[in-house]
């Protein structure tokens, strides 16, 4: 069978790669600007530490450790020496990737590790707790460290008192933000990230809800490489900005019947990191016609959502859209806490099931032929309950594929077990290869 | 109407005829280092053996792990696919399939036609699969054939907890160095591939009636072991290692057919 529908690559294409690789190059070359250079997780709250200036940079973690394992020698060189240091094999691979860089005193874009002034961290998940803590008995403990514990349970169950607790919290990390830097805090520049993250992340799902379309306008291969702008530093222009050019060129590819895939016959959807030195498998995939439109990771690490008028799921408005106005500090914490304590990849740290309805969803709503579960062994936050997720699919009717895995550490995958298992599973939904 | 089934396994090549849907020739060959000319000569014998040439076949699918490597083959199918097939065919009212091959355990969920609903595979080890029966019977010193109606004999179950074939072989030491019998140990190993297995299986979720096929179905230890696992019966084919080679074949009958 040939191609049935037309494709071709993103004109922005380049834009992300250049948007990625600047923001690691600042984060290097900070001092020498005389800014200041932050580390914490992908989950942190990073719209607080845009307040103390324009030249005050992030790198967050975890993304930096997938950039770690993409690059599958520096990673096993980075496993060894922290195994050597005796921190155990089965903690967070994305952690080990970054400790692993600074007992190797390397960063993976070149050149020395660059040692944070300050972390800036919450704690979503176990790993999160940790991280930062081994990270300064690596680095000095000199390093001001501030945390923010977000445990206060799944969206539906906010109240009050647990949204003052986080904000209670966001409060004191700005004034400790003024004490360990020296700088004196500008509210302004808090108020214009706030709103430059909900931005971003309601574009980011209004991007994926446009691959509800048939043919769908981008595959999952790809929006692993758009999706991680958000990772990195959701609360800038710059994002923000570049995911609106994103949407406005998604857009016109599905008014033009533009296909990620050119033979989509087949549409999957994948779950929680991929195994990242081995992105082969959504190439594999292709063989088949198969298309893996997203997931509940790319789709709600990142995208904010709401249930719109006929039920289905699509971009939550904004504050901005909503005619809300920020117009201090207390607002803005407000409004920057609740909207992240809806995300959806935080709920299901507190339930699979809440999970699984949200996997339904995106199963029903984005028309999926089955979809792939990868066992993740290397992250213990986003792989809990994936077992309980997938007999819960199976029990809506949508066959299920799971391999195991390890999205940073590449001793713990099988990719010729993982294609054969992918031949088994496109031969029981009756695809064949392409041979054409 | 003569269609080949060839199983490409890591073993051995299985190589099947059926004429008009009846086996009339079987064979199987040591894979060795090189799988293509194993795959070559398992088709050779089994064509000798029935008297009939190459030409004579209107189709032949390969399944195994080594299925690309039959460069004379005219389709694949998968090892779950073709023993979906094989099954159905020679028990139409199994509904989960058990198979384990020398490097591989996998389950499978079958429907009335034979169409695979679900399946599991053993993850990137050895313990569900017979080369850890066989590193268990050298770490015992005895052949692999006596293990089956050894551990008929065990007087009682020893627990043996270790879940990777290298830590289980020095558990079977030391069951040795404390003094257990041998028809006790090689239970103990039985037991613990079988309770693997049967966990393997109860994610996809058991359906009755179960057959159990590959090499490892002829350990009359091991099938003792799984059935008092699953607390049920076992159906188990004449030939269980040909059967992904016969659901190969059965394949090729479809695709000779136009299917
Ligand atoms: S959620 Fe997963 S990847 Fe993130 S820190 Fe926790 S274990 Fe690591």
């Amino acid at each position: 069978m040939g191609a049935k529908y037309k494709t071709e690559p993103l004109k922005c294409w380049d834009k992300a790669k250049e948007i990625r690789l600047n923001y690691y190059k600042n984060f290097a070359t900070a001092h020498e600007k005389g800014g200041l250079r932050w580390a914490g997780g992908a989950w942190s709250f990073d719209a607080i530490p845009a307040g103390l200036g324009d030249d005050v940079y992030p790198l967050t973690g975890e993304p930096y450790g997938a950039a770690v394992a993409f690059n599958k020698d520096f990673a096993l060189k980075c496993h060894e020496a922290v195994e050597k240091a005796g921190y155990a094999r089965d903690l967070c691979s994305y952690m080990r990737n970054y400790w692993g860089s600074i007992l190797l005193n390397k960063y993976v874009f070149g050149g020395e590790f660059p040692k944070p002034d300050f972390i800036w961290q919450d704690h979503i998940c176990c790993s999160h707790a940790k991280w930062y803590q081994v990270v300064r008995d690596l680095e000095g403990k000199d390093i001001p460290m501030h945390c923010i514990d977000v445990s206060v349970g799944p969206y539906e169950e906010l109240t009050d008192n647990k949204l003052d607790y986080v904000v209670g919290q966001m409060h004191d990390g700005i004034e400790w933000l003024e004490a360990v830097t020296g700088r004196k805090y500008d509210d302004e520049k808090l108020i214009r990230a706030v709103h430059d993250h909900c931005r971003s992340e309601s574009i980011w799902a209004e991007v994926c809800a446009l691959n509800k379309t048939v043919p769908a306008p981008l595959d999952e291969k790809t929006m692993y490489s758009l999706y991680v702008h958000g990772t990195l530093n959701k609360s800038s222009k710059i994002v923000a900005d570049f995911y609106e050019e994103l949407r406005d060129e998604v857009r016109d590819r599905v008014k033009r019947g533009i296909a990620a895939v050119a033979n989509e016959r087949c549409r999957v959807m994948s779950d929680t990191q991929p195994p990242w030195a081995f992105l082969s498998v959504f190439r594999y995939l292709e063989k088949y016609g198969c298309v893996s439109v997203g997931s509940l990771y790319t789709f709600g690490l990142i995208g904010m959502w709401e249930i719109k008028e006929d039920g289905s799921w699509g971009p939550r408005k904004t504050p901005q859209e909503e005619g809300i106005e920020i117009k201090d500090r207390d607002k803005a914490l407000r409004i920057l806490a609740s909207w992240e304590l809806n995300k959806p990849e935080w709920q299901h740290f507190y339930f699979p099931q809440l999970k699984s309805e949200m996997m339904i969803r995106i199963a029903k709503e984005w028309k999926l032929d089955g979809v792939l579960l990868h066992y993740n062994r290397g992250c213990e936050g986003l792989s809990l309950g994936i077992a309980e997720n997938r007999l819960a699919l199976k029990e809506a009717g949508f066959p299920v594929m799971s391999f195991e895995g390890n999205m940073g550490d590449e001793r713990e995958f099988d990719e010729a077990q993982t294609m054969t298992r992918i031949d088994a599973f496109m031969e029981s939904l009756d695809f064949e290869k392409d041979v054409s | 109407m003569n269609v080949a089934g060839i199983d490409c396994g890591a073993k051995n090549v299985k190589a099947l005829i059926l004429e008009e849907g009846k086996i009339i020739a079987k064979s199987s060959v040591f894979s060795g280092f090189d799988q293509k000319a194993a795959a070559k000569e398992a088709l050779d014998l089994v064509l000798k053996d029935a008297g009939l040439k190459k030409e004579d076949l209107s189709h032949i699918t390969a399944t195994g792990a080594g299925k690309e490597e039959v460069s004379f083959s005219q389709g694949t199918i998968t090892e779950v696919g073709a023993n979906a097939k094989a099954i159905n065919f020679l028990f139409p009212s199994a509904r989960t399939v058990i198979d384990i091959g020398a490097e591989e355990g996998r389950a499978i969920k079958i429907s009335e036609k034979g169409k695979v609903v679900d399946f599991a595979i053993n993850e990137k080890c050895a313990a569900g699969a017979g080369t850890f029966t066989e590193t268990m019977a050298r770490a015992l010193e005895i052949k692999l054939e006596e293990m089956g109606a050894l551990s008929l004999k065990s007087q009682k179950a020893v627990p043996m907890n270790a879940q990777c074939a290298v830590f289980a072989e020095s558990e079977v030491v030391s069951l040795i160095h404390t003094k257990h019998t041998k028809e006790d140990i090689v239970r103990a190993v039985h037991d613990a591939i079988a309770d693997r297995i049967a966990s393997m299986a109860r994610k996809i979720g058991i359906e009755k009636d179960v057959a159990l096929v590959g090499g490892v179905a002829r350990n009359i230890g091991f099938v003792d072991s799984l059935k008092r696992d699953l607390e049920l019966d076992l159906l188990i084919p004449e030939d269980p290692e040909f059967s992904c080679a016969l659901g190969a074949a059965y394949a090729a009958v479809e695709k000779a057919k136009g299917g």
